[in-house]
């Protein structure tokens, strides 16, 4: 007879199993958010990462060794970052007729964002610590992590704000558009992909190719523009 | 498909080269998409299938969030002082950015008249 208890300690010490685990949740949730019509609360990363966080609760797992398996999963971003190029230059013609409205919401965008966190955090009595690490908040984990270091601050906190901003803005972007009636899609994708980086940009894709391929610019762009201006927004927002 | 990887993850290692070179402090991914860019724009040639792959990766862009997503949980300690004011901020925060963003862009382009063809797409 197999005993189960050696079966577990077997299987949640492999990769295999949490790779598996984090394929299937996000197979279900994918499935349920399109069984609901890619309703913006049936968030797939949202739906996967609730129900994997409970697995590992109740299965006493530490992070380490679910990380183990699903950093199969993790390592992809970096190729489906690269991959963003592809839609980029398929969509050329429409990138270059838009380039001056992009980059004056470029810039907007990333002033208003940088800018309202701080200041809400500031008005809220927040520490210092939660101010500087909500600032980078909407650049891409790895330049907001960077960031992050480069002004004292903690981060994984920052990680933390970076993951918070990517889901609440996937999920607020859709209805938001549509209460200001907002139909150009170019206009929408960029706003998701400026605030929301890369969970933003999954979202665009999930609704209009054409909104994607404008968060994906958003997205490389307003991580960069984040990395030069927190930098030098902080002493004149803090001071 | 193999190949259109292979294109893929040198682009990313080239990317990440160059940023450790010049030490940028941009992620080298995003230098990669750069590249991968430029490669287009010029027509080098790329194999068949780079579209295909580009495209499928990115149709389930949102699965490879999920275990950076499970990594927050485990940080949910340092939330515990002060979690309910920094989900305030981030949700003022990013409604305010996402309508200032959205509303630039539109509006800049319809004083332009560009926004007819391109933006309209359902």
């Amino acid at each position: 007879m197999i005993n189960f208890v050696d079966l577990w300690v077997y299987l949640s010490g492999n990769s295999l199993l949490w790779l598996t685990v984090t394929l299937l949740a996000y197979i279900a949730a994918d499935a349920i958010s399109a069984a609901l019509g890619r309703h913006p609360l049936a968030n797939p990363v949202l739906i996967s990462v609730v129900f994997i966080s409970a697995v590992l609760v109740l299965s006493k797992t530490a992070f380490p060794s679910y990380f183990a398996g699903a950093q199969f999963i993790h390592f992809l971003l970096g190729p489906a970052t690269v991959a963003l190029a592809v839609p980029l230059f398929r969509h050329l013609p429409e990138v270059k007729r838009m380039f001056v409205p992009m980059i004056a919401a470029l810039i907007v965008g990333c002033v208003v964002s940088i800018a309202s966190a701080v200041l809400l955090a500031k008005w809220l009595g927040l520490s210092k610590l939660a101010m500087l690490a909500l600032a980078p908040k909407s650049a891409t984990a790895a330049i907001a992590m960077g960031v992050a270091e480069n002004i004292h601050s903690d981060p994984a906190l920052t990680a933390v704000m970076v993951i918070m901003t990517g889901i609440s803005g996937a999920i607020l972007v859709t209805p938001l558009m549509n209460v200001l009636r907002l139909k150009n899609y170019a206009a929408r994708g960029f706003a998701a992909g400026l605030v929301s980086h890369g969970i933003g940009t999954a979202r665009a894709f999930q609704v209009n190719p054409l909104a994607g391929t404008f968060a994906g610019i958003a997205l490389g762009l307003n991580g960069v523009l984040t990395a030069i201006l927190v930098p030098l927004l902080l002493p004149w927002l803090l001071g | 498909m193999l190949h259109a990887f292979a294109i893929l993850l040198s682009l990313q290692l080239a990317g990440e080269a160059l940023v450790r070179a010049v030490s940028s402090p941009l992620p080298g991914p995003v230098v990669g998409l750069a590249l991968l860019f430029l490669w287009l724009v010029v027509k080098l040639p790329l194999p068949q299938a780079t579209n295909e792959t580009a495209d499928g990766i990115l149709k389930h862009l949102s699965l490879l969030f999920v275990p950076a997503g499970v990594g927050l949980v485990q940080q949910l300690p340092l939330l515990r002082d002060e979690g309910w004011k920094l989900l305030i901020v981030i949700l003022i925060s990013i409604t305010v950015s996402l309508a200032a963003t959205a509303v630039t862009f539109a509006v800049l382009a319809k004083l332009m008249k560009i926004d007819s063809e391109a933006g309209r797409e359902s």
